[in-house]
This record gives structure tokens, C-alpha cells and sequence, in this order.
């Protein structure tokens, strides 16, 4: 082995550019164990699977034959095995602790509900059978619909969308094709409180509207008085997050869509955070003309590290005409799949992705649902509003609740117990990993300086949320007695130091590309 | 409740710390006309035994892909996943974590999807790829829209092969943003007269290949063609397979590549979740146009190397109504499921694995094709190619299911009222001899 002017293996350096630690010759530390990427280990002639061998025929490629190299490595399979498992070892999970990240309802992602997913009879069909071959399917999409209209008091839901930002563009369009249906060609503006999730206004100038912000009052949630000021005859509509992203309700619902309706708009509810109210509100009785509903997070189905999700969107009579194809409907012989516009009732205003949705996230949430049953689903929005409201009475006294009173699903604090201690939000989520948990939501809502949203759901037991906030209360009190460099040091507990994300974004790196050619750039 | 922890207990404990008399006291801002009394109207919980008896039955109904002679593709197909994909997905670790917004404790994450992005770039022949989309059409309308923002020209040319639903999808993504899409008449003998309708207007001409009817395109004709009027060419595929036999988008000139992930690593799961991928030239304006998440490579406080989300000022999050797209949850796992299968095959078995798909494509377009009155209409393909039939596809199809195979997609249910002695057929590694001749001998009995 090589030494340096030190007297130490040069080794130990390299170990840095491919993730791992200087000061072991691995790379790794016990179990925290150094992996580097594919394309540092693999072999463009190593492979993990056994194939036929192909006979060699002449291709009938019209000349199209890939001749050059790809350069994909390969790794035979226990290689590729412990690659991912090694790798798998440095994420957080919902498995291993509270994942408290509000308005994403981390909650337990029950293991029968993978099995279902996995059942030939919805894992292994086509979206392109022959409806004959697949009555199953379409009656699971039916039952699923079935609920979700039931659990919303709506007539109509669109399957198809992938995820909750897809609902919504679903939702919006409709309201567009609605508005153009009356020949509404002034209504472009789409108002949006503060509080609201980036998705929203990026999905309202998907639907050639513009937006225009309404602030909150000091209680958290949408000032009233701003919003009437706003009202006019260019008014699309409204979305509005209820419970809103502070994880409050928003109390004059019902005065909000009669205004907006009076005024000739239609009001979009996003439903990220419908998990607070399932089983005891149906947002069909607040007035709502559209709504997309989070599969992935109130009916459970797992995020996957960012997906996929699944956004099926509910609409009034009003706005049902429009939703698109494809669509599943009730018939006297059973369940139907319509997949043309022209087989559709109403305007469909078009097509929102090439097959019938994230089937299997529908099997998995209806399997959800099952095992809940009405009054399961019920007892698990309670307990998600008791459990938020539970952290809030233990922790508001040493940290800063960002509105008086009490909660729904979620806590949101602000960051005034943390002024003058030169601990910020960040610095203080990043102190929780080195205790053990995964950090809230940070910075978000943006109407709250310093945000920090905590959404425990209603999966966790109460000594988890005793310790918890123990946690969060030492870690306060760490703050405010002066202990600034551990905070900005943090984490150091966790399978890397702060990452630079500021270097990231100036020098993107976005791929991994071979030694040679990058000393070459 | 089974995944409920709290006891009637901790429930009363925890009410008297809030300072609350009951539940209800939390649901006070809740208009009295909108709390509900009891429950809705749906059945009640039922045991872990009783639910799987019902979801059994409900999928007892379908008849899966693996049970029969299946042939079904035009945008999904039957592929052979290894165990190992399927195992590595369902780890806790990546099964049950949220984005990786803490990149500290989401190396996991963000280290695959960094060689995600890498396998990608490199299968298309491109520079760069984002970390997933939904699906292939979500993936071809979100091109669309940043072609039209890179190039700020508002037309695009859609071929008249390309997979009518991701028409459908992309017409409906640009339908409020002011982009005219005009696709060409439904054509399955080649692009026409595709390149003539590209002008100094036009922000991009979309093809894909291998296209809907299985037919494969040369793109440097359309390149040249595109590139002399300042236009963009977005090639788009629904078969990744086929990139380990076929030249790549990139190598042909393409500016964007998008396509359907899930021949690799993904089952056919009724139509989702699927991966969308998308991948484009390194040009400092197309990457900061692209949609989606982007994972990037940097170092710790220590210098060690890691990975973060980056480039997220493009994002709805951070931009708000100025995002280049409004996506946010992608299809993180599907993208995990591919980059696994994609390791274990390797250059090696990608290539192998290719030319598999393509010789059983060409050894039923043989058999089919001897069948009486049974023309082949795509001189090149790769697994997937279309019959003219004497009769109907549509009927056929069914008629085919009472011989319990499953042969193909009628062109009529892709184009209503339209090609409808056309059938579209799809061969992979998984169909055996067995079911070759199967196929044939039961075509010949229903024509």
C-alpha cells in the first residue's frame, strides 16, 4: 500500500471521493458501510441474470442495429445485493421511527397491503386485456371510487391522475372546461392563500391562470375581508388546503365557496391533508367543486423515496360532465371502463395519462380501507388530531406554537424560542437526526417565519410521543442555554456530515461520468 | 383497530393534558351542518383474513398475463423481473421513506437515483435525466411544454404513429398553455410527409420509436429537417428494451428523449404506477428547463463525497407559479425497480435479453404471417409489429380470448373508427415455443 508524506495510506483519501470515511482503510465504520457507485464496481461483461441463448438470426431493424457500446455495467447477483442493502442502510423510514414531516402523513404502511398489490389477478394484467379478461380489476377501480365518493359526498372521481399534483392539474382543467363551457373567456384569475403548497399556483398557470395571493389573518388562517376584496367577475376560482398547511380548519368554509360561487367561480379543495377528517367531515357538504385525494398519504400506500403516488380527484355535480377519460362507471350489469371521449357522457376535457391510473396504488388503499371500515377510518383521523394536539400542549411552552390554540392533524411552531440563540430551523432539524428522528417540515408553510411542521399521524403510540417530545424539549432548552455548536455541527451521528447544497446547485453534477472523460471537460 | 397504538387509556390521558373534555372539542372550527353524526355509510373494519378474501376474489376475476399465451403490449410489456428487484424494493429503508429532503439520512435514495439518472442518460444516448416522472405520456407532455419554453415558440408536430394515448395526454397538458399541438393523421407505413409540416414556428416534432405499430425510424432525416427550422426533436419510446438493440435517440441527433421505464423492472399492473424517463442534451437552458427532481452530486462537512436534490429553484416548491412543471411526487420506487434490474442485466444482459425479445417478435411475425391472409405491415420492428387481418381485429381479439389467448391490441381501440383490420402484436423473452405455435394455431381457427 501506498504511503504519503504522513506515513498514512493514500488510500484513505481516495475513500473520501467515493463516499466513504478518511480515517478507516475500508471506507466503512462497523455497520455504516462505504458503498461506491455501479459504475465504480460493475463490468460492462459481469451480469445478475441467466438468459437463453439468443440463436443470432438476422435482425429486421431497418438498419437501426446499436453498434457502439452503452456502457452499463452489470453485478452479479449477491454483488448487486449488497450494493442496494448497503445503500438502503442510509436512508430514514417509517419503519424505523417517527417520520414527522408535516402535510405528508408518514404513517405505518400496513404489509398486507403490499401482498394484495402482488396478487397476479392485479399485478400481472395489462391495462390493454380485453375488458372481459380483467372484470376484477374494473370492479376493484369501482369499490375504490365507490368509497371515495361515499367518504367525500360527491357523484363523480376521476381515477386517473398519478399523484396529488396531477390531481389537481385534473381538478383545474376540469374548471377550465367548465368555465369555457359557459363561455367564460374573462375568468383567468385563480386565488390562492399564502399558506398554500407550491403545487398550487404552479398547477393553476398549467390551466392559463393567473394567481393572485390571499394573506392570512392572525388566527392562521384565510382573512375573509381580504378575500371578499378580491372577489370579482374575472374570478376562475379558488384552491384552497383544508385543513390548511398551518393545521388549522379552516372555519368558515362554508362562507368561502358561497362567496366564491355567488361570484361565479368554482372552488378547488386540495386534499393533501383529508387524513385529519375522513370518517367525521365529507368535504362534498363544505361546498367544494373539486378535490384530490393523496392515496399515498391518507389511504396509506407507501412514498417509495418520492413515489409513485396516486391522485384521484372527486368533482361535484357541477364539474363532473368534465372529468376524463378514462372512467369507470356503474352499470346495471356491474362495473364499466370507458376509455374514448366519445363513449363519455358530458365534455371530458381530455386525457390525463396513457392507461387507467396507479392501479397498484388502488389496490393497495382499498385494501386500506377494508381493513379500517368506517369506523376504523374514523378512529384514525381522531387519533391523528389527538396526537398532533397532543405534542402542541406538551411542547408550547417550550417552543413557540406559531397560532393560539388547538390543532388538527398537525403542530406548526415558529422559530421566536429559538431568537438569539443563533440555532436556526435548520440547525435545530438537523440536531434531531443526531437524536434519532427525521426532522419535520421545515420552512414550510412560508407565512410562518422559521416553520417547523410536525405531523406525528395516528400510528404512533403515546410513550413514542412522550419521548419525542422530550427530545424536542431538551434539545430546546440545549438551544437556549448557549449550546450553539452542536446544533451547527449537527448531525454527525448520521451516514454523512452536512451535505453542501449550495455547491450542488452551482456545479451541477447530475450524472456519473467515466474518469477519463471528465479529466478531458 | 390493528395499526391503531393508542389505548382507550392513553386517549383519556392525552385529552386531559390537551385540557379538553372529548374528541369532538378538537373539531370545534368543523360547521355544525358538516359534522356527522355517526359514520358513513360503508362497511365497517373487517381482519386481516377477511380482507384478503375479499381482494382474492376480486382479482381471482382477471386472468393474469403469466397464465395464458399473452401477446397484449402498445405502450406495456411482459417481461421476466428477477426476485432480487422485488425483494430490494419492499426494504423498509426505501419502501417506507418519504423524498429526501434530509439528505443526510437519504443517501439510500439519492445515491440510486444518481445512478438512475446515469443509466438513463446512457440507455437513450444522451447527456442528462431527471429522476422520474409518472409514466412515458406524462413524461412526453411535459417535453412538449419545455421544448416550447427552450425554444419560446408555441407548435409542436406529433407523428401520426406516436402511441395515441400520449397524444391524447400531451394535447390535454397544452391545451390551457397556448401550445398548438397538431398530430398527423394515424398512419402506420412511416413518418409521410411529417418533416414538411416543421417551420419556423415550430418548437418540436415528436416521434417515437419504436412506434405504436412497432415500426422503427431512423430520426436523422426528421433531425436535419427540424434543426435547419431551429425546432426541437423529442424521441419517444414505450419499450426501454429495445435500446439494448436498437440505435439510441441520442446517437440519432434527438434533443429530448422521453419513454415509458417500465419494460425494466416494472410489472404491467393494470397501467401504473409505471416510470416516465427523461433524459436531454446538457445545455445550461434545456437543464434549466427541465421538469421534475434532480439529484446531483457533492460533499459533506468532511469532505466525502454524497448527493443531494439540486437545481430545485426550477421546482414548484421553491418557484411557485414559475416552476417549469408542477410535478412533485414522481415515481421514486418504479425508478429504484428499474435501476436494480437494469444492474443485474448489465450492457450483457441487456443486449442478450434485446435480441431475445427481437427473435421471438420475428419468429411469430413468420408463423402468424403463414396463416392465410395474414399480412405483415412493419418491415423493421423490434418486439411488437401489426398484422392486416381479413376480418376485424377487434373481433378477432375476442375471439381469440375463447381459445384463451390473449393476441395482441386492435388498432381500432387506439384509433376509434379507424384501422380496424389492424392488429397490433407484442413478443418477449417470456413467450415460449409453446405458446408461438399456440397463438398461430388459434388464429388460423378463428379467421
Amino acid at each position: 500500500m501506498a504511503l504519503n508524506s504522513q506515513g498514512r495510506p493514500t488510500r484513505m483519501a481516495e475513500n473520501l471521493s467515493t463516499g466513504g470515511y478518511a480515517d478507516t482503510f475500508s471506507g466503512s465504520r462497523g455497520l455504516d458501510q462505504s458503498e461506491p457507485l455501479i459504475f465504480e464496481r460493475g463490468r460492462s461483461d459481469n451480469t445478475g441474470v441467466d438468459l437463453p441463448k439468443p440463436k443470432g438470426t438476422k435482425t429486421r431493424l431497418g438498419g437501426l442495429d446499436r453498434t457502439a457500446d452503452i456502457g452499463l455495467p452489470g453485478l452479479a447477483e449477491p454483488e448487486a445485493m449488497r450494493h442496494y442493502v448497503r445503500l438502503s442502510r442510509k436512508n430514514y423510514a417509517i419503519d424505523l421511527g417517527l417520520y414527522p414531516l408535516g402535510s405528508c402523513t408518514m404513517k405505518h404502511n400496513p404489509r398486507l397491503n403490499e401482498k394484495m398489490a402482488r396478487l397476479p389477478g392485479l399485478a400481472d394484467i395489462h391495462p390493454m386485456q380485453p375488458q372481459q379478461t380483467v372484470e376484477g380489476a374494473i370492479e376493484l377501480m369501482g369499490e375504490l371510487a365507490h368509497w371515495l365518493m361515499t367518504l367525500t359526498n360527491t357523484p363523480c372521481v376521476a381515477l386517473s391522475p398519478k399523484a396529488g399534483a396531477h390531481g389537481e392539474l385534473c381538478g383545474m382543467m376540469a374548471i377550465r372546461a367548465a368555465l369555457d363551457a359557459r363561455g367564460e373567456t374573462k375568468r383567468r384569475r385563480v386565488l390562492v392563500p399564502e399558506s398554500a403548497h407550491g403545487t398550487n399556483p404552479a398547477t393553476a398557470v398549467q390551466c392559463g391562470f393567473t394567481t393572485d395571493e390571499i394573506p392570512a389573518d392572525a388566527t392562521g388562517r384565510v382573512d375573509l375581508e381580504a378575500l371578499k376584496a378580491k372577489l370579482g367577475d374575472d374570478v376562475a376560482g379558488i384552491m384552497l388546503t383544508n385543513p390548511n398547511t398551518c393545521g388549522l380548519f379552516e372555519r368558515d368554509i362554508k362562507t368561502i365557496a358561497d362567496l366564491i360561487h355567488d361570484c361565479g367561480g368554482y372552488f378547488y379543495c386540495d386534499g393533501a391533508n383529508f387524513n385529519a377528517i375522513v370518517g367525521r367531515v365529507r368535504p362534498g357538504d363544505l361546498g367544494i367543486d373539486a378535490m384530490h385525494i393523496n392515496l399515498h398519504k391518507t389511504f396509506s400506500t407507501p412514498h417509495g423515496g418520492g413515489g409513485p403516488g396516486s391522485g384521484p380527484t372527486v368533482f361535484s355535480e357541477a364539474l363532473a360532465p368534465f372529468a376524463p377519460v378514462p372512467r369507470v362507471e356503474q352499470t346495471k350489469d356491474g362495473w364499466r371502463l370507458i376509455e374514448q371521449e366519445a363513449d363519455a357522457d358530458g365534455e371530458p376535457f381530455g386525457r390525463m395519462t396513457a392507461f387507467h391510473g396507479q392501479m397498484g396504488m388502488f389496490s393497495r388503499a382499498l385494501t386500506y380501507m377494508l381493513s379500517h371500515g368506517s369506523d376504523g377510518l374514523k378512529q384514525a383521523s381522531e387519533d391523528a388530531v389527538l396526537n398532533a394536539n397532543y405534542i402542541l400542549a406538551r411542547l408550547k411552552h417550550v417552543m413557540t406554537p406559531a397560532f393560539d390554540g388547538t390543532c388538527m392533524h398537525e403542530a406548526l411552531f415558529d422559530d421566536r424560542f429559538l431568537k438569539d440563540t443563533g440555532v436556526t430551523t435548520l440547525d435545530f432539524a438537523k440536531a434531531m437526526i443526531d437524536e434519532g428522528y427525521h426532522p419535520m417540515t421545515m420552512y414550510f408553510p412560508l407565512v410562518v417565519h422559521g416553520a417547523m411542521l410536525i405531523e406525528p399521524t395516528e400510528t404512533e403510540s403515546k410513550s413514542g410521543l412522550d419521548r419525542f417530545c422530550d427530545v424536542l424539549e431538551a434539545l430546546s432548552e440545549a438551544a437556549k442555554a448557549g449550546d450553539t455548536d452542536r446544533f451547527r455541527a449537527a448531525p454527525v451521528h448520521a451516514p454523512t456530515k452536512r451535505l453542501d447544497e449550495t455547491q450542488a446547485a452551482r456545479n451541477p453534477v447530475l450524472r456519473w461520468t467515466p474518469p477519463v472523460v471528465a479529466a478531458a471537460e | 383497530m390493528r395499526y391503531l397504538p393508542l389505548t382507550p387509556q392513553d386517549r383519556a390521558d392525552m385529552l386531559a393534558k390537551i385540557g379538553v373534555k372529548s374528541i369532538d372539542d378538537l373539531f370545534t372550527d368543523v360547521p355544525q351542518a358538516a359534522r356527522l353524526g355517526g359514520t358513513v355509510d360503508l362497511p365497517k373494519h373487517m381482519t386481516e383474513l377477511e380482507v384478503e378474501r375479499h381482494v382474492s376474489k376480486l382479482a381471482s376475476k382477471n386472468t393474469p398475463a403469466s397464465s395464458v399465451p399473452f401477446f397484449v403490449g402498445a405502450g406495456a410489456y411482459k417481461h421476466h423481473v428477477p426476485s432480487t428487484v422485488d425483494h430490494l424494493i419492499q426494504r423498509s429503508e426505501f419502501l417506507t421513506a418519504y423524498t429526501p429532503y434530509q439528505p443526510e439520512i437519504s443517501q439510500g435514495t439519492l445515491q440510486t437515483l444518481f445512478e438512475f439518472q446515469t443509466q438513463v442518460a446512457l440507455l437513450t444516448g444522451m447527456d442528462v435525466a431527471n429522476a422520474s416522472m409518472y409514466d412515458g405520456s406524462t413524461a412526453c407532455g411535459e417535453a412538449v411544454v419545455m421544448a416550447s419554453r427552450v425554444t419560446k415558440r408555441r407548435k409542436a408536430v406529433l407523428a401520426g404513429s406516436l402511441h395515441p394515448h400520449y397524444a391524447d395526454t400531451t394535447k390535454t397538458l397544452c391545451k390551457y398553455l397556448d401550445i398548438d399541438v397538431v398530430s398527423e393523421p394515424a398512419r402506420h407505413d412511416g413518418l409521410g410527409k411529417l418533416t414538411d409540416h416543421i417551420t419556423e414556428e415550430t418548437a418540436c416534432v415528436v416521434v417515437q420509436t419504436p412506434d405504436v405499430f412497432g415500426r422503427l425510424h431512423d430520426l436523422e432525416p426528421v433531425v436535419k429537417a427540424a434543426h435547419d427550422k431551429g425546432a426541437l426533436v423529442i424521441a419517444v419510446f414505450t419499450e426501454p428494451v429495445s435500446l439494448g438493440l436498437v440505435k439510441s435517440p441520442g446517437e440519432m441527433g434527438a434533443d429530448i428523449c422521453v419513454g415509458e421505464g417500465q419494460g425494466i423492472g416494472v410489472g404491467l399492473n393494470f397501467g401504473g404506477p409505471y416510470v416516465g424517463l427523461f433524459a436531454c442534451k446538457n445545455d445550461r437552458n434545456f437543464i434549466r428547463n427541465l421538469p421534475g427532481r434532480l439529484a446531483g452530486e457533492t460533499v459533506d462537512a468532511d469532505g466525502r463525497r454524497g448527493f443531494v436534490l439540486t437545481l430545485s429553484t426550477r421546482e414548484q416548491h421553491i418557484r411557485r407559479e414559475k416552476a417549469t412543471s408542477n410535478i412533485c411526487t414522481n415515481s421514486g420506487l418504479c425508478a429504484l425497480a428499474f435501476t436494480i434490474h437494469m444492474t443485474l442485466l448489465g450492457e450483457k444482459g441487456l443486449r442478450q435479453l434485446a435480441r431475445l425479445n427481437h427473435e421471438t417478435a420475428c419468429d411469430l411475425a413468420d408463423r402468424l404471417t403463414s396463416v392465410p391472409g395474414v399480412e405483415l405491415l412493419t418491415d423493421s420492428f423490434f418486439n411488437e409489429f401489426s398484422l392486416k387481418l381479413p376480418k376485424p381485429a377487434a373481433g378477432v381479439v375476442d375471439a381469440l380470448v375463447e381459445k384463451g389467448v390473449l393476441g395482441g391490441v386492435p388498432a381500432s381501440r387506439l384509433f376509434p373508427g379507424a384501422l380496424e383490420d389492424v392488429l397490433i402484436v407484442a413478443a418477449t423473452e417470456t413467450n415460449t415455443e409453446a405458446d408461438l405455435s399456440a397463438f398461430a394455431a388459434a388464429l388460423k381457427e378463428v379467421l
